[in-house]
C-alpha cells in the first residue's frame, strides 16, 4: 500500500518534472512555430542564476523563482532581437541557429564557472509515507508545475494579452491590420518562454545540480515531449507529458532508469509513426 | 558532361594526392577525409532530397560498430568492411521508410532521427555487462570496442592499411562517393529527387513514388555515413559510444550547413575546414571550442544561409566563364547546364 | 656526498648552458614530456587540477637540475573531453614531436585510444588515473588507485561499523562494474552479503525510484560507485528524502572530483572513503606540497586524488630517470622495475615490476565539514586486484587489458 503510494508520487513527480522542462518550449513552439533548441541552455542558465543568488545571500526561494526566470528572460529578450527575430517563419534555420547558439552558451558557461557540477541544497526536507522516506521538495516541483499549467492556461484564456497573442500567432496579417505590433507581441511570446525554462532551471537546481552541459539532459526530452504534443500548447504538453512521464517511470520501477528513458524514446517514436503531427495534431485539436 | 565529370575527377585526385604534401599532418588529413564523407552523406540527403537528419550519427555509429564487431568475429577485415556498409544501409532503409511511408516530414521527421540515435547511444552506454556480447565481441559500454583487427592490403594479409596507404584509400573512397553522387544527381533518379525536394506534391501527383524515392536516397546516405565510420573505426582502432552522441550529429548538420547544403563540394570543404579548425583549438586554451563552433553556426545562418561555397561558386562561375569566352569565344558550359537545369 | 655535489654541478653546467646557448640548440637538447589531458569539456575538472600538476612537478624537477642535466619541456595538448582527438593527438605526439615521455589520458576509453599508437611507437606511457585496473603492458604505468586497493581497505571497515547488509550503486560503465565485483569479494570475506547491485548509465540524474527500491530492500549500508556530474545527484536527492540519517554510505570514488566540497555539509558528512591521498593528510610532505601549490595557483581548492597521482607520476618517472641517467626507454623502464620511488604528499610511492601499477598508502577517510577526514593510514598497498591476472617478468609481450574475474 505504502509502497504504491510513493509509486504514484513518483509517476506524478515525473510528470511535472517533463511539464516543467517542456513549457518554455512549449509556448514559444506552439505560438511562434519556432523551436528553440537552445532551451536545454536557457534552464541551465536559471540554474546558474539561482545557485548564484542563493550563494549571494538571497533567500532561497526567491532564487529559485525569482531570479532564475528573471535571468532567462534578460537573456531570452537578447536572444530574440538578435537573432531570432530575423528568422521568422523560417523553421530549420532557426533550429540551427539556436542549436549554435546552445554550443555557444554551454562553451560560454564553461568559461566562466568551470565544469563542475554545482548546487544548491534542497529547502524542503523529507518525511515518512507509512515505512517509506520520500522527497519533501518532489511535491513542490508538482506543486509548481501545476501552477505553471494553471498560470499559462489562465493567460492566454481569459487576459486580453493572451487574446492578442493567439490572434497574433493565428493570422499575423490580421492582427496587424487591427494595429497590433505582431513584432512586439513574438518577443513577448519568445521573452515569457525563456522565462518559464529559467524557472524550471531555477527548480531543478537543488535536485540535479547544474554543470554547464547539464541542459542537454533536458533539451531532448522537452523537444520530444513538445513535438508529440503539438501545436496545442497545453493541452498538447499535458497529454505527451502525462503519456512519457507515465511510461517511463512505470519502466523504471519494473527495469531500471536506462529501461525507463528507452521506452520513453520508443513509446515517442511510435507516437510519432502512428501521429505524424502530434496528439494534438489529431486529437483535441482546437483547445490551447 | 562526361568531360566535365572527368576534368573534376582530375581535379579531385590532384587536390587529394598534392594534399598531404601540403599539410605534413596525414594523421589528422585521414580524419578530415573521413569527416568529409560523412558531410558529404548528409549534404546528399538534406541539401537534394531536403530531407534534414538530426541523427546521421547513427549510421556513422553503426557502421563503426558494426566492422569493430564483424572484425572481431569474422577472420576477414574485408568481409568486416562488406558487414559494415550493408548494416547502416539496411538500419536507413527501414527507418526511412517508416518515416516516409509515414508521412512524416520537417520538425517531426527531425524528431525521430534524432530520438533513434538517442536510443542508440543510451543502449551502447550501457552494454558495459558481460551479457552483450555478438559473438566473441564484447559491446563495452562507455568505453567502447578496443583492440580489432583493421583493413589489410586485400592481397597481402600480413599488411595492415595504415598512414600513407589508409589515406590514400579513404581519399579514393571520397573521390569515387562524390563522383557516384555527381552522376546519380544527373540521372533520373537524381532529378526526381531534387524534383521532390522543389515540390513534393507535383512530383507526386506527376506519379512518381515519393516515398520510395526518398527512401532510397536516405539508405544511400545512411550507407556513405556508414563507410565513414567503418573508415573512423580503421583510422582510431577503437568505437565508443560517442560516435552516436548528440554532439556528434550536430557537427555534421554544422559542417554541412557551413559548408553550404546546396552542393556537393560544400560539405566536404565544410568538414575540412571546422574539422581542421577543431584540431587547431585544441592547441590553445584561451576560448573555448564549442564556444568558437557554436558561434561560427549562428553566424553562418544569419549571414550565410546557404553556405561558404554555394555563396563563393557564383564569383568563380563568372570569372571562369568569362575568362572562356574571352579566350575562344565558345559559350559556357556552365550556362548551358543551368538552362537545362531551369527546365 | 658526491652524488649529491654532482648533481649541483651538472645542474650549474645546465644552467649556464642554458642562458649561453642560443634558443635553437636549447630546444634540441630538452626533454620532451608529452602531456594529453582533456582540459575542456565536461572532463576538465578533472583535467585542469591535473595539468597545472604536470606543470608543477616539470618545474620542480628544472630548479633541481633536470634529468642528467637537462631540462624538461612540456608538449601539451587539450583533447576537449573528445575520444577522437586522443588518436590524434597521440600519434601526434609520438610521430611529429616525438616526445620522450607521454603522461595523460583521463577516462579509460581516452586510455586505451592512445595506447597502442604509443606502444607501437614505443613511447613510455605514464596513466595516472584511478581506474578499474587490469592493464597489462610492458609500456604503460599505471599509478593511479585501482577498486582493490580501495575496497579491500574500505569494505571491511564500513561493514564493521555498519553491518552486513550491503546495497550496491554503481555507474554503469567498465568501472563501476569491475568495482562492484571487488566490493562483493571482499563484502563475502568480511561475511556480509550484497543484497542488490544496481547499475546505472552516467548520465542518469533521477534517482527517485532508486531511492524507493533501497528503502524496500533496508540494507545496513550502500557502498557507492557513482560516478560524475549527473550522479551527483543521488546524493542530493538521498538527503533531500532524509535518508542520509537512516542509512549510512561509503563510496570509492566519490572526492575524486572534489564532490564532497561541491555537496553540502548535510549531504557529504558521514560518508566513508578510501584514497591515497587527501587535503586532510597530516604529514609535513603534503603541509609542503599544499603550500607549493597555494603558492604557485592561489589556492587549493582543485586539488584531488587525481592531479596528486599525476604530480607524482611525473616525479616517479623522473627519480627513475635519473637513477638510470638516460630518458631512453628501456633504461626507464628498468629503474623502475628495479625499485625507483619517490616521496610524495601521499607518501612513499614505488612500482610493482610484476603489473607496472603503483604501490602506495592508502587511507580510510570520512567526510566532516566538506572535509576529507583521515581516519586511518594502510601503509604501502600493492595493486592485488592487476597482480591476480597479469605478470609483465613471465609475459613481458602481453598487452592486453584483463577484465578481472573474481
Amino acid at each position: 500500500m505504502d509502497y504504491s503510494a510513493v509509486v504514484v508520487m513518483e509517476i506524478c513527480y515525473a510528470i511535472a518534472v517533463l511539464i516543467l522542462i517542456s513549457a518554455g518550449l512549449a509556448v514559444i513552439f506552439g505560438m511562434m512555430r519556432v523551436i528553440n533548441l537552445a532551451h536545454g541552455e536557457f534552464l541551465t542558465l536559471g540554474g546558474y542564476a539561482a545557485i548564484m543568488s542563493n550563494q549571494a545571500g538571497l533567500n532561497i526561494y526567491l532564487s529559485i523563482l525569482v531570479a532564475a526566470p528573471l535571468a532567462a528572460a534578460i537573456f531570452g529578450f537578447l536572444v530574440e532581437r538578435l537573432i531570432v527575430r530575423f528568422l521568422y517563419g523560417r523553421l530549420i534555420n532557426t533550429m540551427l541557429a539556436t542549436w549554435g547558439l546552445s554550443l555557444a552558451m554551454i562553451g560560454g558557461f564553461s568559461m566562466i564557472f568551470g565544469n563542475t557540477t554545482t548546487g544548491i541544497a534542497t529547502p524542503i526536507s523529507g518525511f515518512a509515507l507509512g515505512n517509506y522516506q520520500v522527497s519533501g521538495y518532489n511535491l513542490f516541483v508538482i506543486a509548481i508545475a501545476v501552477l505553471v499549467i494553471g498560470g499559462v492556461y489562465l493567460i492566454l484564456k481569459t487576459t486580453r494579452a493572451g487574446l492578442v497573442a493567439r490572434g497574433a500567432m493565428q493570422n499575423p496579417e490580421m492582427a496587424q491590420a487591427f494595429g497590433y505590433n505582431t513584432s512586439r507581441v513574438y518577443m513577448f511570446t519568445f521573452v515569457a518562454g525563456s522565462a518559464l525554462a529559467g524557472l524550471a532551471g531555477g527548480v531543478m537546481a537543488p535536485l540535479v545540480g547544474i554543470n554547464p552541459a547539464a541542459g542537454a539532459a533536458y533539451i531532448a526530452k522537452a523537444f520530444i515531449t513538445v513535438i508529440s504534443g503539438g501545436t496545442a500548447v497545453i493541452s498538447g504538453t499535458l497529454a505527451s507529458a502525462g503519456l512519457f512521464g507515465f511510461v517511463s517511470q512505470t519502466f523504471t520501477f519494473l527495469a531500471t532508469p536506462v529501461v525507463g528513458e528507452i521506452a520513453l524514446l520508443v513509446a515517442a517514436v511510435i507516437l510519432l509513426r502512428l501521429l505524424p503531427t502530434g496528439i494534438t495534431g489529431r486529437f483535441l485539436k482546437d483547445k490551447v | 558532361m562526361l568531360r566535365e565529370t572527368a576534368f573534376s575527377a582530375a581535379i579531385g585526385l590532384a587536390i587529394l594526392v598534392v594534399a598531404p604534401l601540403l599539410f605534413d599532418d596525414i594523421y589528422t588529413l585521414t580524419v578530415l577525409t573521413i569527416y568529409g564523407l560523412l558531410a558529404l552523406s548528409l549534404g546528399f540527403i538534406w541539401g537534394f532530397g531536403g530531407i534534414l537528419c538530426f541523427g546521421q550519427a547513427a549510421f556513422f555509429g553503426l557502421g563503426a560498430y558494426g566492422f569493430a564487431i564483424a572484425s572481431i568475429n569474422f577472420a576477414d577485415p574485408w568481409i568486416a568492411a562488406l558487414v559494415s556498409l550493408i548494416i547502416p544501409a539496411l538500419f536507413a532503409a527501414v527507418l526511412g521508410a517508416m518515416l516516409f511511408y509515414g508521412r512524416l516530414s520537417d520538425v517531426y521527421l527531425a524528431v525521430v532521427t534524432l530520438v533513434v540515435t538517442l536510443i542508440l547511444f543510451k543502449f551502447m552506454n550501457s552494454t558495459a555487462g558481460n551479457a552483450y556480447k555478438i559473438g566473441d565481441a564484447r559491446l563495452g559500454g562507455f568505453n567502447g570496442i578496443p583492440g580489432f583487427d583493421t583493413l589489410t592490403l586485400p592481397w597481402d594479409s600480413s599488411e595492415y592499411l595504415i598512414n600513407e596507404s589508409l589515406y590514400y584509400f579513404c581519399a579514393l573512397i571520397l573521390l569515387l562517393a562524390f563522383l557516384g553522387l555527381r552522376w546519380l544527381l544527373s540521372a533520373p533518379f537524381g532529378r526526381i529527387l531534387v524534383g521532390i525536394r522543389e515540390n513534393e506534391l507535383r512530383a507526386e501527383l506527376v506519379g512518381y513514388d515519393v516515398r520510395l524515392v526518398k527512401t532510397l536516397a536516405f539508405a544511400i546516405g545512411g550507407m556513405l555515413a556508414g563507410m565513414s565510420g567503418m573508415l573512423f573505426a580503421n583510422w582510431a582502432e577503437i568505437v565508443t559510444p560517442a560516435l552516436f552522441s548528440l554532439s556528434q550529429s550536430a557537427e555534421i548538420i554544422i559542417w554541412v550547413i557551413v559548408g553550404g547544403a546546396g552542393s556537393l563540394l560544400g560539405p566536404i570543404v565544410g568538414a575540412f575546414v571546422l574539422g581542421a579548425l577543431k584540431f587547431f583549438l585544441g592547441q590553445q586554451t584561451l576560448v573555448n571550442n564549442l564556444f568558437v563552433l557554436g558561434s561560427i553556426l549562428v553566424v553562418t545562418v544569419l549571414f550565410l544561409p546557404r553556405g561558404i561555397v554555394p555563396t563563393l561558386t557564383p564569383f568563380f562561375k563568372r570569372h571562369r566563364r568569362r575568362s572562356r569566352a574571352a579566350g575562344n569565344g565558345k559559350r559556357g558550359r556552365g550556362s548551358r547546364r543551368r538552362a537545362r537545369h531551369a527546365r | 656526498m658526491s652524488v649529491n655535489r654532482r648533481k649541483v654541478l651538472k645542474g650549474a653546467a645546465a644552467t649556464t648552458a642554458l642562458l649561453a646557448a642560443p634558443s635553437v640548440l636549447r630546444a634540441e637538447e630538452t626533454i620532451k614530456l608529452g602531456s594529453i589531458l582533456d582540459t575542456s569539456g565536461i572532463f576538465d575538472l578533472y583535467g585542469k587540477p591535473m595539468d597545472k600538476a604536470v606543470d608543477m612537478a616539470i618545474d620542480e624537477i628544472n630548479t633541481d637540475g633536470g634529468i642528467a642535466g637537462r631540462m624538461i619541456e612540456k608538449v601539451a595538448y587539450d583533447t576537449q573531453s573528445d575520444m577522437a582527438l586522443y588518436t590524434q593527438y597521440g600519434q601526434r605526439l609520438a610521430r611529429q614531436d616525438k616526445v620522450d615521455v607521454v603522461h595523460g589520458g583521463i577516462l579509460s576509453a581516452s586510455r586505451e585510444a592512445i595506447r597502442p599508437t604509443l606502444r607501437k611507437n614505443k613511447v613510455l606511457y605514464f596513466y595516472n588515473v584511478q581506474y578499474e585496473g587490469g592493464v597489462c603492458d610492458r609500456n604503460i604505468f599505471c599509478t593511479g588507485i585501482t577498486p582493490a586497493q580501495q575496497a579491500e581497505v574500505l569494505v571491511p571497515a564500513a561493514m564493521e561499523k555498519w553491518g552486513k547488509k550491503v546495497y550496491v550503486l554503481a555507474a554503469d560503465y567498465n568501472y563501476g562494474q569491475i568495482t562492484a565485483k571487488w566490493i562483493q569479494h571482499y563484502a563475502k570475506q568480511a561475511g556480509g552479503e550484497v543484497v542488490q547491485v544496481d547499475f546505472f548509465p552516467l548520465d542518469v540524474a533521477d534517482f527517485g525510484s532508486t531511492i524507493t527500491k533501497i528503502q524496500d530492500a533496508a540494507p545496513d549500508m550502500i557502498m557507492s560507485v557513482l560516478v560524475g556530474g549527473a550522479h551527483l545527484s543521488f546524493y542530493r536527492q538521498w538527503a533531500a528524502a532524509g535518508m542520509n540519517k537512516k542509512i549510512p554510505m561509503a563510496s570509492t570514488v566519490m572526492g575524486a572530483g572534489n564532490e564532497h566540497v561541491v555537496l553540502t555539509k548535510e549531504e557529504g558528512d558521514g560518508i566513508m572513503l578510501a584514497y591515497s591521498f587527501s587535503k586532510e593528510l597530516d604529514t609535513p610532505a603534503n603541509t609542503s606540497f599544499l603550500e607549493r601549490w597555494t603558492k604557485r595557483f592561489g589556492a587549493t581548492d582543485d586539488v584531488h586524488e587525481l592531479a596528486v597521482a599525476t604530480y607524482q607520476g611525473v616525479h616517479l618517472w623522473a627519480e627513475a630517470a635519473r637513477k638510470a641517467g638516460s630518458v631512453e626507454r628501456e633504461d626507464v623502464i628498468a629503474a623502475l622495475e628495479a625499485g625507483a620511488s619517490f616521496d610524495g604528499p601521499t607518501g612513499k610511492i614505488s612500482i610493482d615490476p610484476k603489473t607496472h601499477h603503483a604501490t602506495f598508502d592508502v587511507h580510510l577517510i570520512e567526510v566532516k565539514d566538506q572535509k576529507m577526514a583521515v581516519q586511518k593510514t594502510f601503509v604501502q598497498r600493492p595493486p592485488v586486484d592487476t597482480q591476480t591476472v597479469c605478470n609483465l617478468e613471465e609475459n613481458p609481450k602481453d598487452t592486453t587489458q584483463y577484465e578481472i574475474d573474481i
